[in-house]
This record gives C-alpha cells, sequence and structure tokens, in this order.
C-alpha cells in the first residue's frame, strides 16, 4: 500500500511534468493574445496592470468575409482539411482491406511505395508542383492542396487502418460470407463496423496533418481562394508598417487550435478498445 | 437439404503439401456426418472445401445436385458454425441471428418470426437484445448454432463447434446438438478431434488420418471393426492396447500368455498365416477381474496372472494398468496416434496395458492379480500395413 501511494505520487509528478512542459507554450500564446500592442512585447506572463484585451480577436473578424484577413483562409482550411481527411480515408479503407486480407502480386510493391513516399522529403516536390500546377490551371485552387495531402498522408492512413484490419479476425469475414454476404458486403458490414476505431484514429492524424501543413498552403496559392490559415497568418500586418502583428497571430493561433481540439475531443470518444470483445473466444 | 458428395477431393497447397488426398465421401441427406482424426487430418480442411472457404485443387464437391467447386460461400445455402463462433460483435443477438436473412432480401416479419423461433429452439429469447461481449461461452456458442439453423440451410458445417467449451458444458450441447440435428432433420457435416463427440453424436463417423479417409462407418463399426491400427487405436476411450502376437494354430500366443481362440475369434485373423507375427489389439473393456468372471464364461477366453501397477477408481468402473514385456512395436500408425494424445513424450506408456475392471473387482495396486481376457473381442492386425486381418471387415457401407 506503502509503496503503491509512493508509485502513484512519482507518477503524478512525472505526469505533471510532462503536461506543463507541453501546455507552456499554449498557455503562453494564450496570455499573448489578450495582451495589448503595448504589453505585447514586455516578456511578463500577466500583463502589467490587468489590461487584457479581446481586441486581437476582434480585429480577427472585422470586415465581414470579404475584408476580414482570418475568416476566408479559416473556411479554406476547414473545407480543405475535411475534403482530403474523407478521400483519404476512403481510398485508404480499401487500399488497406485488400493489403491486409488478399494475396495480390505487387503486395509488397505497394507497401513499400507507400512507405517511400512517406519518407520522401515533401520540400523537394515543391518547385516541380508549382510549375505543374500553374500550367494545368490547379495553382491556387482547393484541389491544388488536396492532391499533395493526399499523397503525404494516404501512406500514414494506409499503415494505421492495415494494422488495425489484421486485428479483426479473419473469421467473422468467411462467417460472413457463408452467411450469404458479398465480398463488399462482408466488408461494408462487418468489417468496416469493426475497423472503426482505427478509422477514426487514421482520420485524426491525416486531418492533423492537412490541418496544420504549411509549406503546400503557402506555395500553391496566392489569394484567399484557397490559402489556408497557418499561410495567411504569414500575410499578417500590423497596425502600422513599425508593429508587428504579434497579438492578431497569436490569437489567429488560438482560434485555429479549437477545431483540432474539437476533431480529436469528438473522435476519442469513438476510439474505444476492446470493441471486438466477444467475437471470438478469449 | 440435400446430400453432399466429394469425389477425389484434394487439396494441395502451393508448397505441393497435400492436406487432403483424393477424399470420396457421400453424406446422404438428413445425416449427421463426423470428420474426425487428431490435428493435421485434414478434417477441418475437408470441412472448408464444402463451405467454400477453401479452393479444391482437384476432385469434385456436390450439394444437392449441383457441383460447388466454383461456386462463391454464399450461393451454396450451406451455414456454418466456427471453432470460435465468429459472432459479429457490434451487433446484438438478435441482429447476428438476423445477419443471413436479411443478406437474402427476407420481409421484416419473417425475419422477426424466424429469430424468434430459432432463439426459442435455442432457449436466447432473453438475451435477443444483447451484445455477444456479455454473454457466457454456452450462450455464444448457442448463438453461433442460431445463426445457422435460422436460414433452414442445405447443410449444417460445423467446425468443432464445442471445444471451446467447459467439459460439462460440452456434455450438455452435445446433447443439444444432436437435438436439434434430429428435430430439423439438416444434413449435417460436424468436426472434431473428440472421439467421444464423434461416437456420441454421428449417425456416421468418417476417420482421417493425414489428409487420408481411412474408415467410414457408423459408431459401432468403426468400434467393432475398425480397418486398421490407426482407426482401432483412434476411437475408443482408454484406447485399445496393442502386443505382438504370434499365431500357432488355433493358439494366440501374447505377452500375456497363450490364448487359445475360439472358431470364430480365428475368423477375425482369417488374412494371417500360422506362425506369423502380428499385431493384437485388445480393448480395456475385453479384461476382466478374473473372480468376477461367472465360471460357465471362462472358456471364451484366458485368465493370466499379472503385477498391477496401478488402480483408478472412477466410481463406475475401475482401470488397472499393468506391463507387458516385450510388447515393442514399430508403427507410424501408432506412433502418430501417440504424438497426438501426447503420450510419446511421456515415454512411460510403452509396454503399459490398460484394462477396464468391474467396480467390484477388489484388485489393489502393487499386487499380483488374475485377469481374464475375452479372446472373442481381440482385434488382429498385419504388422506391416497395420491392416485388419479379419474378412470381411474392410466392407465398407
Amino acid at each position: 500500500m506503502r509503496r503503491g501511494t509512493r508509485e502513484y505520487g512519482a507518477w503524478s509528478i512525472g505526469l505533471l511534468l510532462v503536461l506543463v512542459f507541453a501546455l507552456l507554450p499554449v498557455v503562453w500564446i494564450i496570455s499573448l493574445s489578450l495582451k495589448t500592442p503595448t504589453t505585447v512585447g514586455d516578456g511578463r506572463f500577466l500583463p502589467a496592470g490587468g489590461q487584457w484585451t479581446l481586441d486581437n480577436y476582434k480585429v480577427l473578424f472585422e470586415g465581414g468575409f470579404d475584408n476580414s484577413p482570418f475568416i476566408h483562409p479559416l473556411i479554406n482550411s476547414i473545407a480543405i482539411a475535411l475534403i482530403a481527411t474523407a478521400i483519404a480515408i476512403v481510398l485508404a479503407a480499401f487500399a488497406a482491406y485488400a493489403i491486409a486480407r488478399l494475396n495480390f502480386p505487387g503486395k509488397g510493391l505497394i507497401l513499400g511505395g507507400a512507405l517511400a513516399i512517406a519518407m520522401f522529403p515533401a520540400i523537394s516536390t515543391i518547385g516541380p508542383l508549382f510549375d505543374m500546377w500553374r500550367s494545368i490551371g490547379l495553382y491556387d485552387t482547393y484541389l491544388g492542396l488536396i492532391i499533395p495531402y493526399l499523397t503525404f498522408s494516404l501512406p500514414l492512413a494506409i499503415y494505421t487502418l492495415v494494422a488495425f484490419y489484421r486485428e479483426i479476425p479473419w473469421d467473422l469475414e468467411q462467417a460472413a460470407q457463408v452467411d450469404g454476404a458479398t465480398p463488399f458486403q462482408a466488408f461494408r458490414r462487418v468489417i468496416l463496423p469493426l475497423a472503426a476505431p482505427g478509422t477514426f484514429t487514421a482520420a485524426i492524424l491525416v486531418f492533423i496533418f492537412c490541418w496544420n501543413d504549411f509549406l503546400f498552403a503557402i506555395t500553391l496559392t496566392s489569394s484567399n481562394n484557397a490559402r489556408t490559415v497557418p499561410a495567411a497568418l504569414a500575410f499578417f500586418t500590423g497596425e502600422s508598417q513599425f508593429t508587428a502583428p504579434t497579438g492578431n497571430i497569436a490569437a489567429a493561433a488560438v482560434i485555429v487550435t479549437i477545431p483540432i481540439i474539437i476533431f480529436v475531443l469528438f473522435f476519442q470518444r469513438r476510439i474505444v478498445a476492446g470493441l471486438t470483445a466477444g467475437a471470438v473466444k478469449g | 437439404m440435400a446430400e453432399i458428395v466429394l469425389e477425389k477431393v484434394t487439396k494441395r497447397y502451393a508448397d505441393g503439401f497435400e492436406a487432403v488426398r483424393n477424399m470420396d465421401l457421400d453424406i446422404n441427406d438428413g445425416e449427421f456426418m463426423i470428420l474426425v482424426g487428431p490435428s493435421g487430418s485434414g478434417k477441418s480442411t475437408a470441412l472448408r472445401m464444402i463451405a467454400g472457404l477453401e479452393d479444391i485443387s482437384d476432385g469434385q464437391v456436390r450439394i444437392g445436385d449441383t457441383v460447388v467447386n466454383q461456386i462463391a460461400p454464399k450461393d451454396r445455402d450451406i451455414a456454418m458454425v466456427f471453432q470460435n463462433y465468429a459472432l459479429y460483435p457490434h451487433m446484438t443477438v438478435r441482429e447476428n441471428m438476423a445477419f443471413p436473412l436479411k443478406l437474402a432480401g427476407a420481409s421484416k416479419e419473417e425475419i422477426d418470426n424466424k429469430v424468434q423461433e430459432a432463439a426459442e429452439i435455442l432457449d436466447l429469447t432473453e438475451h435477443l437484445d444483447r451484445k455477444p461481449a456479455n454473454l457466457s461461452g454456452g450462450q455464444r456458442q448457442r448463438v453461433a448454432m442460431g445463426r445457422a439453423i435460422v436460414r433452414n440451410p442445405k447443410a449444417f458445417l460445423m467446425d468443432e463447434p464445442l471445444s471451446n467449451l467447459d467439459a460439462k458444458l460440452r456434455v450438455q450441447m452435445r446433447t443439444e446438438v444432436s437435438r436439434i440435428q434430429s428435430r430439423l432433420g439438416t444434413t449435417t457435416v460436424y468436426v472434431t478431434h473428440d472421439q467421444t463427440e464423434a461416437m456420441t453424436l454421428g449417425d456416421r463417423v468418417a476417420v482421417l488420418r493425414g489428409g487420408v479417409l481411412q474408415q467410414v462407418g457408423s459408431p459401432a463399426e468403426l468400434y467393432d471393426h475398425p480397418v486398421n491400427l490407426f482407426v482401432a487405436g483412434f476411437i475408443g476411450s482408454p484406447s485399445m492396447n496393442f502386443m505382438p502376437a504370434t499365431l500357432d494354430g488355433d493358439t494366440l500366443r501374447i505377452p500375456l500368455g497363450d490364448v487359445r481362440l475360439a472358431d470364430d475369434a480365428r475368423q477375425r485373423a482369417a488374412g494371417a498365416q500360422s506362425g506369423q507375427t502380428v499385431v493384437a489389439g485388445i480393448r480395456p473393456e475385453s479384461f476382466e477381474d478374473a473372480s468376477l468372471v461367472p465360471e460357465d464364461a471362462r472358456h471364451s477366453g484366458t485368465t493370466f496372472k499379472t503385477k498391477i501397477d496401478l488402480v483408478e477408481s472412477l466410481g463406475a468402473e475401475k482401470y488397472a494398468y499393468f506391463r507387458v514385456e516385450e510388447s515393442q512395436i514399430e508403427s507410424d500408425e501408432l506412433r502418430e496416434l501417440a504424438e497426438d494424445t501426447g503420450s510419446a513424450e511421456l515415454g512411460a506408456t510403452e509396454g503399459q496395458v490398460v484394462a477396464r475392471l468391474e467396480p467390484a473387482s477388489g484388485i489393489e495396486r502393487g499386487t499380483e492379480a488374475e485377469l481374464w481376457v475375452d479372446s472373442r473381442k481381440i482385434h488382429f492386425f498385419d504388422l506391416e500395413s497395420g491392416r485388419t486381418l479379419a474378412d470381411g471387415a474392410t466392407a465398407q457401407r
């Protein structure tokens, strides 16, 4: 018992340290976003004299849809990330199912290729992509961003899903087949519901990847047509030529963090371990 | 409902290994057929070929009048119960049982009625809205059965459905399975490695060894007229005792002593010449405590004295263990059986003989006792081929 409490204490302290380490920058950003332009550079955690302000947030939404520097990119970000995630998950679900369940020539090649793409430095594709997108008209469009996002997130999604599909007992699928299901029915009604936790995990990973991307967003867009928030932040301007837009950037950073927290919390509930419990003897 | 016919069916894997070799088997309409054999004997593979989960390398499988070699499992109209039940964990019991009907496009009322009916047969009515994870092993097993019977398929295929249950429940479910099968009268193929299940459940039993069908027959036929050492050793518990024997006219010399064979007993060794060394197989129940054998029955057998190593009393019967000298028999079939039961590693069973005695027997361990062996019930096998030496016993129904 004594040892138990001591261990508990040690773990608590350890976890607290990790938590502080991880959350300190976030708290700092929040603090920055609430400071006035005069106190933003004072290096203090709490502004002197308690001068909190929400101006930084208000500025972001001033001018409505057309003139606000932030609303349009935010919508772009949400739309592009969601579309890319949806497409990636559908494609990855089929690909991973085939890889986990079927024996076909070139299976190793596909897995190896996927891994190679995941390892590939994205920066080296930027130049050629820029030229290509310019000439075929994909520059500064949603599709122009969704395609490279798919390229780099699919391997991740496929690998995650293959691991989950392999966990599902073969027998379940064969039972479905004997029960009269076509391979597609077996996939849709038995495998897919059981792989839901894996699918949500993959979806979160892909969404975060697309949401956070700066490299493609800054190079392959030129206007609010398709520019996402991370890229738009770089174009924020201060009140005058000589003031840095630190407060506004901090406020925007806080806002873009919110959707991802919601997304993760929303799907986290569905990632319940042991969903397959009771399928087979265990 | 339909008959199932396997004609020269072979399963060959890519590496050339043949899991099932040239198997011929006719399963009649409504029959309860058991495929039994040690692990690796190809029994599950044979079943999975009938189900369509495994390709057929050679030969033909027919269900009813249709050749099903190229037909997908879903179109074969068969139902299968898996060893690990394979219930859909995300569905309730009701949904699990309704699944095959839903896929077949049945109407909602029809599904409700059939599920209800099956649930009543299987005593699952109270559990219809629970998930498999919350059910006990026996209940899960019944749901798996329920999913099979709702559809009224041409045949049930069961792959060791009871092997995951504990001993008591297994006996209970065994009678349950048998009751349901006879009630529905559906052709059933049942795979098991447990010879007790095979003997108690089946109308007929097919014994497999290394992918080759050894013998097909009713449980009594297999028990009374095994065609070879393997079947003889596999069927019956405790298994048959084997020892070398020499025939000398009407006298059989076994390590236990000389046994005079009556005429009908001599028939069982019709294939052997005088002086030839053969394998004698004696079932434990062919022994008896000599003092308990009535005087007028003694002449059909022989008494001998031996030192009893161990006596196990089970209440309804007693098992006496003793040793015989020079009883080594070199046979692949027996070695395989020993490996399957795990007794090969123990090593202690060599030359050990088990006798099943009346509980009234007063024989005690460590004492010299007089036992009687019924010479009419001794089986004879060829030393080389392992085949029975009896006439006509090879006849398969």
